[in-house]
């Protein structure tokens, strides 16, 4: 009991440390990424290929003068960030970063809970989520920042809707709700977007929508409301909100690797390598693998699309998505039904 | 009519089909587009170490030529002064006093010698004025600065060095081309003097 309460909290530390680290050089990836987009080169002063830049920024944020506004709710204007921060690191838990390492006849799961109501519980914790900004921008007591956390907040009630319902037509195919589950599940390339492909889409889209990354981010939009739900922030506090959002960009990519392309599974490896501990590391390489890529996608989309109009965005998500995802979960249930997997 | 590039498309108010309403094929598109300049030669000139060459015509800072001896061309007559669209120069002349052959050409001088980098355009009239081939415009960008004082340049940021490796090198500016349009009395602009 005590050896496994010290592996879990040496494996919390663990992803605690990598998601940090990845969101980090994110903000690295993003304005490299950004600019050869643009036909431009990015950073690159800060030490080789400017591979210091984060940590240049992280300094510079730390060193900025911290202004809380007078009239704002001191506490609350504190609050804010910190469960932003909080809420995005506390999803990271139940990812399964892999299958079960043997050490010395002991199996140790990389996943850190794997709680059989997994995908309720990431669910639930990404719209506590928006509590962080809510707050955030309540407390500043400034119009601008009000506004956008209303809009932060109708934008995830809205696509928080449309993704319960793909995930439903998920759970119909897999048959439960426990993510290290479903993972183990698409072993040998039957990767749930071969049979969820509609349902991948809406996912994806209101993964979009749920991390505030372009073309929805309304919550923080320069040109109409200064600066969005973080106007009044300075400081680290702004650097927590922009944080959170790399790391909600990193843990949504986990997510979208683990339910619809397969997680640490990748087809025909078992075939070449057959020591089991191996295969496990290897796992966790290809599921970083696919994490980066759909961080890649995340910032590629950014830099393509502008950013939607406000009832665009309603539009989108009330009248295109979730009729879509009923009529997802209609078309799965049929065919179901029709090859005979219920009666 | 005749458009002016080969970009533009004709605007047209009709429905747009499912498929275009869905925008998915628009969205693929245009990321296909953006990934296309991510493999692309970058635009971008690391400035300090590289360069950007400059095009021999280009209007920068100016210089006050001295001549094969070291003595200043400049003969105080104001013509630049005059020519100047921006009345960026001022000048003061003086009187050469016996001895100072070597430091000026002609018997008058400028003392004084200012040009307002502010005001100034870089349009080039004051090196087309000039009848004595004292200033040119050169290569050279004039530095920025906080303070507004700083950009009244006086003799000592103008005059070119006496020393070989201190001179300026205005060859592109004053090609044969140029020399025979300054002696070209049938025009205007050479009449006036
Ligand atoms: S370049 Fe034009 S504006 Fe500048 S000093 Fe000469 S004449 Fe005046
Ligand atoms: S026109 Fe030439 S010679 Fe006359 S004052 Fe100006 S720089 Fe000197």
């Amino acid at each position: 009991m005590m050896s496994l309460i010290i592996y879990k909290s040496i494996l919390v530390l663990i992803v605690f440390g990598i998601t940090l680290f990845i969101a980090m050089y994110s903000t690295y990836a993003e304005r490299k990424i950004a600019a050869f987009l643009q036909d431009r080169l990015g950073p690159n002063r800060a030490g080789p290929f400017g591979i210091l830049q984060p940590v240049a920024d992280g300094l510079k944020m730390f060193m900025k003068e911290e202004i809380i506004p007078g009239v704002s709710n001191k506490f609350l204007f504190i609050l804010g960030p910190s469960l932003s921060m909080l809420t995005c690191l506390m999803t990271g838990t139940v990812i399964p970063w892999g299958s079960s390492l043997h050490i010395g006849g002991g199996e140790y799961s990389l996943q850190v809970a794997d709680v059989n109501i997994g995908i309720l519980y990431l669910l639930g914790v990404t719209s506590v989520g928006v509590y962080g900004i809510m707050i955030g921008g309540w407390a500043s007591n400034n119009k601008f920042a009000l506004l956008g956390a209303l809009r932060a907040s109708s934008q995830m009630i809205s696509y928080e809707l449309g993704m319960g319902l793909a995930i439903i037509a998920l759970v119909m195919t897999t048959g439960t709700l426990s993510i290290g589950e479903i993972a183990a599940q698409q072993h040998g390339g039957h990767w749930n977007i071969i049979y969820q492909p509609l349902g991948f889409l809406i996912f994806i889209i209101c993964a979009f929508a749920e991390t505030n990354r372009a073309p929805f981010d309304l919550p923080e939009c320069e040109t109409e409301l200064v600066g969005g739900y973080h106007t009044e922030y300075s400081s680290m506090k702004l650097g927590f909100y922009l944080f959170a959002e790399y790391i909600n960009m990193f843990i949504s990519s986990a997510i979208i690797a683990t339910l619809y392309f397969g997680g640490f599974n990748m087809p025909f490896i078992g075939r070449f390598i057959h020591e089991p501990n191996t295969l496990v590391l290897l796992g966790t390489f290809f599921l970083f693998s696919k994490i980066f890529f759909f961080i890649f996608l995340f910032m590629w989309v950014r830099w393509t699309l502008p950013r939607f109009r406000y009832d665009q965005l309603m539009n989108l998500g009330w009248k295109g998505l979730i009729p879509l995802a009923i009529l997802n979960i209609a078309i799965t249930g049929i065919v179901m039904w029709l090859t005979g997997k219920i009666n | 009519m005749q458009s002016l590039t080969n970009r533009s498309k004709q605007v047209s108010n009709k429905e747009m089909t499912l498929i275009e309403r869905a925008y998915l094929p628009a969205i693929l598109n245009g990321m296909l587009i953006t990934i296309k300049h991510f493999f692309r030669k970058k635009a971008t000139i690391k400035y300090p170490e590289v360069k950007r060459e400059f095009a021999p015509v280009y209007r920068g800072m100016h210089v006050l030529k001295r001549d094969e001896n070291g003595a200043e061309r400049c003969t105080a007559c104001g013509l630049c002064a005059v020519a100047c669209p921006a009345e960026a120069i001022t000048m003061t002349s003086a009187e050469r006093k016996p001895g100072e052959e070597k430091l000026f050409r002609e018997e008058k001088y400028a003392s004084v010698y200012e040009i307002n980098m502010l005001r100034c355009i870089f349009c080039g009239d004051c090196e087309d004025a000039c009848p004595k081939e004292a200033i040119f415009l050169t290569d050279r960008i004039v530095p920025s600065d906080s303070l507004r004082e700083k950009f009244v340049y006086g003799k000592d940021l103008l005059v070119e060095g006496v020393e070989e490796n201190k001179r300026v090198d205005i060859s592109k500016r004053q090609t044969k081309e140029v020399l025979e349009f300054k002696n070209n009395k049938e025009l205007q602009h050479n009449r006036l003097k």
